[in-house]
C-alpha cells in the first residue's frame, strides 16, 4: 500500500513537472506573452493573402487622438504649418543653388526610413500587412503614430541618446551605471517628456547614481578625475551637446586662428582660455560624497591658464549670451537656467541638430555638434529651432515635422543625375550606411513575420538581444562615431555572408524564420519572392527580379535551399545595409 | 576596483584634447577658400590621409607584432624588480644576457634574449583607469570625446597600402579593445581572430562552392543592378564599395595566405616552445601571418589586473608569456624578419610599489616598464629607472622616476623606428589637425 502511494505521488510529481515544462516551453516558443495579438498558427498564412482582411493590430493614429499631450500641441494645422515652412525653405534653397528635386519617394520606402531612424530596424511583414489596409495616403502617418509610441522607439533613442550623453565606456565600476541611466532616457522618451527638462535634470542632478539615474551624467567622468566629478569633460560634453559648440580646443589656450567664435550676436570675438574654464567652474558645484552621491555645493576652481606662473581662481561664467545667465541660486541651478532660456537658441539648434542626424543618418550641416555662433545656420535649422523653442522642447512634435517634410520624403532615385550635392542641399535622399545595430536589428526582423518587439516571446527577445550585442561586437561598433560616412569592410562582408547569426536568421527553420514560414504558407513562387523582398529590403520585387527567381525556384531540387539562398542574396545585398 | 593614481589639479599645462602648434589650419581658412566646408572637408581628410611613402624596402616591408598584456602587468615582477626591499614582495632577480641587467626570475626564457631588445623602465602616464589607459597606450593620445585616434597598426597599414589577400591588420584573442583604424577609418580596424587552434572566424562558406556562385551572381546581376539604377553616380567608388569589399572577402576566403593562421602547419617542437596557450600559438601564429604579408599583429595576453595575490596572477602571466616572448624573437631571428619587424610588449599601467592588504598590487601609471626590440631598436639598452623606496609623494609621483617619457613620447619612437614621421599632420574628419604623434623621441634606444 505504501508503494503504491509512493508511485502515486511521483507520478503526480513527474506529471506536474512536465506540465511546468510544457507550459514553459510554450510560453518561450510559441509567444504566449504577445497578448491580444492573433496566434503564430492562425495569422501566418494571412501574411503572404492580401485579400484576408485583419483587424490592424495597432492602430498609432486611435492612440494619438486618446494622448492628451499632442491633443494639447492643438495638433496637425500647427504641424502641417511648420512642415509647409520647412519645405518651402528647402524648395528656396534648392532654387537659390539651381539644383533640381527628386520626386517623392514611395510610400513602403518613407516606412522604412521612419522604422531605421526611430526603432532601429526595417519594418516587418507582419506591419506592411497591416499598413496595406488602409488606404495608402494614410499609410505613412499611421506608421509614424505607431512607431511613437511603440516601446522599441523609446529604447532605440534612448541608447542613441545615452551614447551621445555620456559615451559607450564603462566609466568607473563602482559608482557609474550606465544601464540604469538608459533606462531612465527611455522613460523620460516613453512620456515624451519636454528635452529641456530632462537637460535640467542632467545639469543639476543630485544623490546617490543608483537611486537618481540621472546622476551618472555626472559619475560617467568619475574615471578621470580620481573619483570625482571631472569639470574639464563635463565643460566639453556641456558645450558639444547641450549648445552644439566645440570649444574642446580653448582648455589649453586662446583661439587664434578663428576656429572658435564666441561673445554676443551683436559682438562676436575669439574664444578664450577663460570661456572654457569658466564653463567648467560650474560644475565644480558639484560635490561628491560616497553616501549621498553627488550634492549641490558652492563652486571652487583654480585653473593656471597658459603663460601664467600661478594658478587663479575662476569664478563660473557663460561663453555667450552673459545677460540671460540668472544671478541668484547654486552654480548648476544657474547654467541649467541659462542653457534652456528660450532666448538661447543655441540649445534648440545643437537639439534639432541630433535628432535630424539620428532621422537621416547624417547631420544637415558639417558636423552634427559644431553650429558656431558666427556661420548662419542652414535655414530649415532655424525653423525647427524655432518651433522646438515655441512648443515646450516637444521631441515627438520635431521627429513628426522632420518625418513629413519634403527633405525626408523624396526619393533617392531620381531621372536625373545624381550627384553629391544634391544629396548635401536634400534635392534627394543621401544614401547612408546603416549603423551595426541597425543591420543587426534589420536582418533579426527580416528573418520574423512578425515584428520583435516588448510583446515578442522572451526567446525571441533574448534571442535579438544577444544576437545584436554579438554581431555588433564584430561588426565594429562605431562608439562615438555616430555619423561617419565610412564604406563597408572586408570583415563586416565575411560576417553578412557566413556568419553565425546570418546563418541562422535565414535557414528554413519551419518554427522561427521567415524562410520557413514561406516555405510552408506562401501559395505559389510569385508570393515567396514578393514576401522575402518585403521581408528584408521592405519593397516589392520588379518584374525582372520575380523572373530571375522564380527560375531559380522551379530549378531547384530543393525549394527549402533556394528560399534560403533567395533570402541570403537580399540580406547581404547593399540595399539591405544602406538606408535609401 | 580601486586605483591608486593621483591627479595633479591643473598643474601641468600640457594639451590635453589638443595642442597649439597642432592648428595650421582654420575653419574661417578653409570656408574661404570659396567652397562648403564639407565638401573641402572630405577632399583635405582624403589628402591628409593619401598613402605616405614609407622608407622601407618594398621587398622588405617593416612590421610590428604587439604583445599586449591587457590588465596591467606589474613592472616589479616582470622587467623591473626590486627584490629584497619594503616593495619587492616575493619576486626575486636574475641575471641576464646583458651584463648588468637583471630582470625577474619569473622570466627565465626571456632573460636568454635580453641582449636581442631593448627596456624602458621609466615609462608615465596621466590614466588610471582600464579603458582610458588602454586607449591611450594603444593610440599613444588621451581619450577624445570629438574623434577616435588610429592604433599603431592602422597607422602603418595606412602609411603603405601594399596588398595581401588577408588583411594586415589582424588583433589575436582581442578581448574588447582591438587595434582601432579610428579618424583613418573603419577599414584600418584589426581583423579579429580567436586562439589559432580554432578556425579563422567567418571564412568558410556555409554551403556548397556552386549554390555560394550562384548566390554571388544573383546579388550581382540582379539585385545590386537593380539598386544602382536611377541613384547617385558612380554610387559604387563614391559611396558604397559594397561590390569591392565583397570581392575582397572572397578573394580571402580563397587565398593560400590563410595558411598563416594555422599554426599546425608548423613542426610540434617549434610549437610546443611558444607554450600550450593561445597566446602562444597567437605569437607563432603572428610570424606566419608578417611572413604572407600583415603588417601588424596583435596578441592579446590578459590576467594581470592583479589587485589581489599578486604575485600568484603575475606568476602565471609570466608563466604564458616567458616561453611565447623567448621563441617569438628566436623565431624572427631564424626567418630573417627581426630587423624589419618591431616588437612591442607591455600593457596599459603597471602595478603599486606597495603591497595592499589583500596581497595585490593596485594601478601605477607613474612608472612602468615596456620592451621593445627588433626593428630600428637598439639591442641590449635599458632607458630611465624607477627607485627601489620611491617617496611615493601624490603631489609629486613621478619625482623618483629617472629619464621618465610619456605614451606620446614612446609612440614617437615607435614611428621613427618603423620610419615614419612621428609629426606626420592628419586632416581629421572633424577639420582638425592631427600630429601622428605628440612626443619626443627616445633616441638613447634607437639603433
Amino acid at each position: 500500500m505504501q508503494r503504491l502511494q509512493q508511485f502515486a505521488i511521483s507520478i503526480a510529481r513527474w506529471t506536474w513537472f512536465g506540465i511546468l515544462l510544457l507550459l514553459a516551453f510554450g510560453y518561450l516558443a510559441s509567444g504566449l506573452s504577445t497578448g491580444s495579438r492573433p496566434s503564430l498558427s492562425q495569422s501566418i498564412d494571412s501574411f503572404f493573402d492580401k485579400s484576408v482582411t485583419q483587424t490592424p493590430i495597432r492602430v498609432g493614429a486611435d492612440q494619438q487622438a486618446t494622448d492628451p499631450k499632442d491633443q494639447a500641441n492643438s495638433g496637425q494645422t500647427s504641424i502641417e504649418h511648420a512642415v509647409a515652412s520647412v519645405n518651402q525653405a528647402r524648395n528656396k534653397h534648392l532654387n537659390s543653388l539651381d539644383l533640381q528635386s527628386a520626386e517623392t519617394a514611395n510610400w513602403l520606402t518613407i516606412c522604412r526610413r521612419l522604422s531605421l531612424s526611430l526603432v532601429g530596424s526595417g519594418l516587418s511583414l507582419e506591419e506592411i500587412r497591416d499598413l496595406e489596409r488602409y488606404p495608402e495616403g494614410e499609410r505613412e502617418r499611421r506608421h509614424l503614430q505607431n512607431l511613437l509610441h511603440d516601446s522599441r522607439y523609446h529604447q532605440y533613442w534612448a541608447e542613441r541618446w545615452t551614447r551621445y550623453l555620456v559615451g559607450t565606456d564603462g566609466g568607473q565600476f563602482i559608482a557609474y551605471r550606465r544601464r540604469r541611466f538608459r533606462i531612465w532616457l527611455t522613460e523620460q522618451l516613453s512620456e515624451n517628456r519636454p528635452y529641456d527638462e530632462i537637460i535640467t535634470d542632467l545639469i543639476t542632478a543630485e544623490g546617490l547614481w543608483t537611486d537618481r539615474a540621472e546622476v551618472n551624467f555626472y559619475t560617467a567622468t568619475f574615471d578621470s578625475n580620481d573619483g570625482k566629478a571631472d569639470p574639464i569633460r563635463l565643460a566639453a560634453k556641456t558645450s558639444r551637446v547641450f549648445l552644439g559648440l566645440r570649444i574642446d580646443c580653448l582648455q589649453c589656450h586662446d583661439d587664434f586662428l578663428g576656429n572658435v567664435n564666441l561673445g554676443d550676436a551683436n559682438e562676436i570675438r575669439e574664444g578664450k582660455q577663460t570661456d572654457f574654464h569658466q564653463l567648467a567652474a560650474f560644475f565644480t558645484g558639484a560635490k561628491t560624497n560616497f553616501l549621498q552621491g553627488i550634492k549641490s555645493g558652492t563652486a571652487d576652481y583654480r585653473y593656471q591658464y597658459l603663460d601664467e606662473d600661478k594658478e587663479t581662481e575662476v569664478e563660473p561664467n557663460v561663453p555667450f549670451h552673459t545677460d540671460l545667465i540668472p544671478e541668484q541660486g547654486d552654480p548648476r541651478s544657474r547654467l541649467a537656467a541659462w542653457i534652456t532660456h528660450p532666448e538661447n537658441q543655441q540649445t534648440a539648434r545643437a537639439t534639432v541638430s541630433h535628432v535630424w542626424a539620428i532621422i537621416f543618418g547624417r547631420p544637415i550641416s558639417e558636423s552634427v555638434d559644431n553650429l558656431p555662433l558666427d556661420q548662419p545656420s542652414h535655414p530649415i535649422l532655424n525653423i525647427l529651432a524655432e518651433d522646438l523653442i515655441k512648443n515646450g522642447f516637444d521631441l515627438r512634435r520635431l521627429i513628426t515635422i522632420i518625418t513629413r517634410s519634403d527633405a525626408f520624403r523624396i526619393s533617392s532615385r531620381a531621372d536625373f543625375p545624381i550627384t553629391k550635392k544634391h544629396e548635401a542641399h536634400l534635392g534627394v535622399f543621401p544614401l547612408v550606411r546603416l549603423r551595426p545595430e541597425q543591420v543587426a536589428g534589420s536582418i533579426i526582423q527580416s528573418s520574423r513575420i512578425k515584428k520583435t518587439d516588448r510583446e515578442s516571446s522572451l526567446f525571441l527577445q533574448f534571442q535579438k538581444l544577444t544576437g545584436i550585442n554579438e554581431f555588433v561586437q564584430r561588426y565594429g561598433d562605431q562608439g562615438e562615431d555616430e555619423f561617419d560616412l565610412e564604406s563597408v569592410t572586408i570583415t563586416q562582408r565575411l560576417l553578412m555572408m557566413n556568419g553565425k547569426m546570418m546563418r541562422e536568421s535565414i535557414e528554413s527553420n519551419p518554427v522561427l524564420n521567415t524562410s520557413g514560414h514561406l516555405g510552408m504558407f506562401a501559395e505559389d513562387d510569385q508570393m515567396v519572392i514578393e514576401s522575402a523582398y518585403l521581408s528584408t529590403i521592405n519593397r516589392y520585387p520588379t518584374p525582372d527580379e520575380v523572373t530571375q527567381f522564380s527560375n531559380r525556384l522551379s530549378e531547384s531540387t530543393n525549394r527549402g535551399d533556394a528560399i534560403e539562398d533567395l533570402m541570403w542574396v537580399l540580406t547581404n545585398s547593399s540595399e539591405m545595409a544602406w538606408n535609401h | 576596483m580601486s586605483t591608486q593614481t593621483t591627479r595633479w589639479p591643473n598643474q601641468p599645462n600640457k594639451p590635453r584634447l589638443c595642442d597649439v602648434r597642432s592648428h595650421l589650419l582654420s575653419r574661417r581658412t578653409l570656408l574661404s577658400a570659396g567652397t562648403s566646408g564639407w565638401m573641402l572637408s572630405s577632399i583635405a581628410h582624403a589628402l591628409s590621409t593619401s598613402t605616405e611613402s614609407t622608407q622601407s624596402d618594398p621587398a622588405k616591408p617593416k612590421n610590428v607584432i604587439v604583445l599586449w598584456l591587457e590588465g596591467g602587468p606589474s613592472q616589479l615582477e616582470t622587467f623591473d624588480p626590486h627584490p629584497g626591499g619594503i616593495y619587492g614582495g616575493d619576486t626575486k632577480s636574475i641575471e641576464t644576457t646583458v651584463s648588468g641587467l637583471q630582470i625577474s626570475d619569473l622570466l627565465p626564457q626571456t632573460a636568454e634574449i635580453m641582449h636581442h631588445a631593448s627596456l624602458i623602465r621609466s615609462v608615465t602616464c596621466k590614466e588610471g583607469d582600464h579603458e582610458r589607459a588602454i586607449y591611450n597606450l594603444k593610440s599613444g593620445y588621451r581619450p577624445d570625446p570629438t574623434l577616435t585616434h588610429p592604433s599603431i597598426g592602422a597607422i602603418l597599414c595606412q602609411a603603405d597600402q601594399s596588398g595581401a589577400d588577408i588583411p594586415r591588420h589582424i588583433s589575436i584573442v582581442p578581448n574588447n579593445t582591438p587595434g582601432r583604424g579610428g579618424f583613418l577609418g573603419a577599414k584600418h580596424d584589426a581583423f579579429k581572430v580567436n586562439d589559432p587552434a580554432s578556425p579563422v572566424p567567418d571564412i568558410n562558406r556555409p554551403v556548397s562552392e556552386s549554390r555560394y556562385e550562384r548566390r554571388i551572381h544573383d546579388l550581382y546581376s540582379i539585385v545590386e543592378t537593380e539598386f544602382k539604377r536611377g541613384r547617385l553616380q558612380k554610387m559604387e567608388r563614391d559611396r558604397t564599395l559594397h561590390q569591392s569589399a565583397t570581392d575582397a572577402a572572397l578573394k580571402m576566403m580563397s587565398s593560400d595566405q590563410l595558411d598563416a593562421f594555422d599554426v599546425t602547419k608548423e613542426s610540434i617542437q617549434l610549437r610546443e616552445s611558444f607554450g600550450d596557450s593561445p597566446f602562444g600559438r597567437g605569437c607563432l601564429a603572428a610570424v606566419r601571418l608578417i611572413e604572407s604579408g600583415a603588417r601588424c599583429v596583435e596578441v592579446t595576453l590578459g590576467g594581470w589586473d592583479s589587485h589581489i595575490t599578486n604575485h600568484r596572477l603575475q606568476s602565471a602571466g609570466c608563466k604564458t608569456l616567458d616561453p611565447a616572448l623567448a621563441s617569438l624573437v628566436n623565431l624572427l631571428k631564424e626567418r630573417e624578419l627581426f630587423e624589419s619587424t618591431l616588437l612591442v610588449c607591455g600593457g596599459e599601467f603597471g602595478r603599486t610599489p606597495n603591497i595592499n592588504p589583500a596581497e595585490g598590487r593596485d594601478h601605477w601609471p607613474h612608472g612602468f616598464s615596456l620592451l621593445l626590440a627588433g626593428c630600428g631598436i637598439r639591442q641590449g639598452t635599458v632607458h630611465g629607472a624607477t627607485a627601489a623606496k620611491p617617496k611615493l609623494d601624490p603631489n609629486k609621483p613621478i619625482v623618483d622616476i629617472e629619464n621618465p617619457v610619456t605614451i606620446e613620447d614612446v609612440h614617437a619612437t615607435l614611428y621613427t623606428a618603423l620610419g615614419l614621421d612621428p609629426h606626420h599632420e592628419y586632416q581629421t574628419p572633424i577639420g582638425r589637425p592631427i600630429k601622428r604623434s605628440e612626443g619626443k623621441v627616445i633616441k638613447e634606444i634607437l639603433s
